[in-house]
């Protein structure tokens, strides 16, 4: 059996170059020559500086934008840095106690369910419809204008299943907030 | 559940049952030693490698000198990980200067990927230099994955050859695994993966400005070549910590049906390759209709419990329209959130895009007997079709039993020989899972890493035990796993389910290899019908229901009643 110490070595030797070199970094080369935009993470630029990626959710706090799902990463929400879903169990009352404040932080319910609980990764970038709907009053409030106006807006961003098949109806909260900012600056 | 949530996972499976074919006749050739398209650009490299190595390709390998070459090999692979690991901090590659991993923390992790288990006790992101990703985890991706593949197919061969001592040459099979397997299989899935959003670069992060105004840095990296790998070997180790959970490593429904179709083609398309070595490609679409049945199965169970939502949140006023969003990403939903945690424990694949621990009770209790059944739907690269055929053993013994014969699989005789190697694997996992388990649960060092308690936190135990064992990789969170007490059991428990398989596995096939293949008679009882698609089913539940029933008893169910009944803990 000591002649199979030999292979041993040199196929791990030689599967690792392969594999753990040359492979990710041919594939580095390629993506970066061929789809630059998303190889580098999807930035969104505004007047020249990076504001974020249409990928990764961020946090908003403020009135006049709309406001994303909780998020469980810390220290601070949206911590693209440090990924994290809460990962309380279904009966946990840390999770029935945290949703039980945020509606009622919401003035109470029915309240769509992404509203109030947080995503997988802690980065959701997506809002449902419903939620979406459900801030459009504030959002106009805040920015001074009408709530169809704002409604619109809300109806060009979001993004229906493709074919009416593939995926769920979702509202990218960056890209809308992002549209809000250029339709309707009056109310900063 | 709505019709478009069921017409997408239909679509994905349609897809992966189109590839199982050209796929499977590919494999069948390359392990059959004939030439394929990619002979031209692989030939010399082979070459090359087993002259470096002084390896005769021609010379085969009986069922013993087999075993070692798999064991040294994933020493060495071992060994080279945990060195990495222990000293990224002074390697290259490292632009975010993390430092060392500790002692325990590394040996968790080198056994949780040699054994193609991917488990996970740290976050990436926060934990691995680059070198360490690419180096150190994407490789052991590649080669667990193919160890897999090699060991599948001397069995496949204890069947197709008749009164030989031989199996095969592992060096070669390992070798045409990666090279003519997964490397060009990963190299189009990884580019795919970054036209669909996924970053590939050797940055470590980017800052951004948010609207609002506050600095967010947002990690990057080579993921892709991760990605594509991660799936195709069914490894399941993500680069970031919450895995295809992560909008870097899932953006969007296409990377999520690619991510599915990928974790299941290589493992389903071996099954069909199984057939066609054999000689009977019906043999193949029994084993793989076994498979399909209850993937399907599994995917429905998961999905109904999603639906409805939490009972407990909706007391407190959320509407239950959208189903259980807790730890799920509103990009996939209920229904692409099911199909994936279904496929990705029926595989031994592990990763995940929605947060196990967070599903409703019977929603997480199906991902958790999934695994339990021996990760053998159809399981991982190479495993599940081994870990399938074990289970056709049995089920052609009881079979055999019933009538008084004695039972014989493919024309080989199953005598006792076999059958005690085929119990002492299918018996290492209850082992390894409830004993463990078990001194977890009652231990205060087990105990004290419990996020949510009451019967949950029993569940969080024994879902990363059985996740261990079974090679899988994906957990309930909740748990805190990094601590020695975790760390070293887990990776004793990964090695355990890994190794203590593959030698009965192995040692099977070379019992049957020396016998000869006798034909099929009047009274042979046919193994590529629906009465035996029937009858491995049957086996492969009453093997983990009854096995495993007690235990979530203790630990789902009771959850499942205490939720309805208003009860949190």
């Amino acid at each position: 059996m000591l002649n199979q110490i030999r292979p041993a070595i040199v196929f791990t030797l030689l599967l690792s170059a392969v594999t753990g070199l040359a492979y990710p970094l041919a594939i580095t080369a390629a993506a970066q020559a061929a789809f630059p935009g998303q190889a580098n993470g999807s930035r969104i630029e505004r007047d020249g500086v990076t504001i974020g990626s249409d990928l990764i959710g961020q946090n908003f706090a403020e009135p006049k934008y709309f406001w994303p799902r909780p998020s469980a990463t810390g220290p601070e929400p949206y911590n693209a840095a440090a990924s994290s879903g809460s990962n309380i169990g279904p009966t946990g009352k840390a999770l029935v106690d945290r949703v039980a404040a945020s509606v009622r932080a919401m003035g109470g319910g029915p309240v769509p369910a992404d509203a109030v609980t947080t995503s997988g990764s802690g980065l959701d970038p997506h809002i449902s419809p419903q939620y979406a709907a459900w801030q459009i009053e504030r959002v106009a409030q805040a920015r001074g204008v009408e709530p169809a106006a704002i409604a619109k807006l809300v109806a060009d961003v979001t993004e229906a299943p493709a074919l009416g098949i593939f995926g769920e109806p979702r509202v990218n909260v960056l890209r809308l907030n992002l549209a809000l900012d250029e339709a309707a600056p009056l109310g900063n | 559940m709505s019709l478009i949530g069921w017409l997408q996972i239909g679509f994905v499976l349609i897809a992966v049952l189109l590839l199982v074919k050209p796929l499977g006749l590919y494999m069948a050739k390359v392990f059959s030693g004939e030439r394929t398209f990619l002979s031209p650009v692989f030939d010399p490299v082979e070459r090359g490698f087993y002259a470096l190595a002084g390896v005769r390709p021609d010379k085969e390998q009986s069922w013993l000198g087999y075993t070692m070459g798999v064991l040294l090999f994933s020493l060495a692979g071992f060994l080279s990980l945990y060195a990495i690991l222990r000293l990224q901090n002074v390697l290259p590659l490292n632009p975010q200067g993390f430092p060392a991993l500790a002692p325990d923390l590394a040996f968790n992790t080198a056994a949780s990927f040699v054994t193609n288990t991917n488990w996970q006790s740290y976050g990436g992101e926060t934990t691995m230099s680059h070198l360490s990703q690419m180096l150190g985890l994407t490789v052991q991706n590649f080669v667990s994955a193919a160890t897999g593949i090699a060991v599948a197919m001397a069995l496949t061969r204890a069947f197709i050859c008749s009164g030989a001592n031989e199996l095969g040459n592992f060096w070669v099979d390992l070798t045409r695994a990666t090279l003519y397997v997964l490397l060009p299989l990963a190299i189009v899935v990884a580019l795919a993966f970054v036209a669909l959003g996924l970053p590939q670069s050797l940055d470590a992060s980017f800052a951004a400005t948010t609207l609002e105004g506050v600095q967010q840095t947002i990690a990057t990296g080579p993921v892709a070549s991760q990605e594509a790998i991660k799936q195709l070997g069914t490894n399941g180790g993500g680069f970031f910590n919450v895995n295809a959970a992560h909008p870097f490593e899932n953006p969007n429904a296409f990377s999520n049906y690619l991510n599915i179709i990928a974790m299941l083609s290589v493992s389903a398309s071996l099954v069909y390759a199984f057939g066609q070595m054999v000689g009977s490609r019906r043999q193949g679409w029994a084993l793989l209709s076994v498979t399909v049945i209850m993937l399907v199965v599994g995917t429905g169970a998961i999905y109904w419990a999603e639906t409805f939502g939490n009972p407990l949140l909706t007391a407190v006023g959320v509407d239950p329209g959208l189903g259980n969003m807790e730890g799920k990403e509103v990009r996939f939903g209920p229904a692409m959130s099911a199909l994936y945690s279904a496929v990705t424990t029926g595989l031994s694949d592990g990763g995940v895009n929605a947060m196990h621990s967070s599903l409703t009770p019977l929603g997480g209790l199906v991902p958790m007997f999934l695994i339990q059944l021996g990760e053998v739907l159809p399981g991982g690269v190479g495993s599940g079709l081994y870990g399938l055929l074990v289970f056709a053993i049995l089920a052609v013994f009881v079979a055999g039993l019933m009538v008084g014969r004695t039972p014989e699989l493919l024309g080989k005789k199953i005598e006792a020989r076999e059958m005690k190697f085929a119990m002492l694997a299918i018996l290492i996992l209850p082992l390894t899972i409830l004993g463990f388990t078990a001194i977890s649960a009652v231990a205060e060092f087990g105990t004290s890493s419990i996020l949510t308690p009451g019967p949950h936190g029993l569940s969080e135990i024994l879902y990363a035990y059985t996740s261990a064992a079974g090679n899988n990789g994906s957990a309930f969170g909740g748990l805190s796993a990094n601590t020695p007490w975790y760390n070293t059991t887990l990776g004793i428990a990964m090695l355990l389910g890994r190794f203590a398989y593959i030698v009965p596995v192995l040692a099977i096939a070379g019992a049957l290899v020396t016998k000869p293949r006798v034909p099929a008679s009047s009274g042979t009882f046919p193994t590529d019908r629906p009465l035996f698609v029937g009858l491995l089913i049957g086996i492969i539940l009453i093997m983990g229901g009854l096995q495993f029933f007690p235990a979530l008893a203790l630990g789902p169910i009771v959850e499942h009643f205490a939720m309805l009944a208003g009860q949190s803990f």
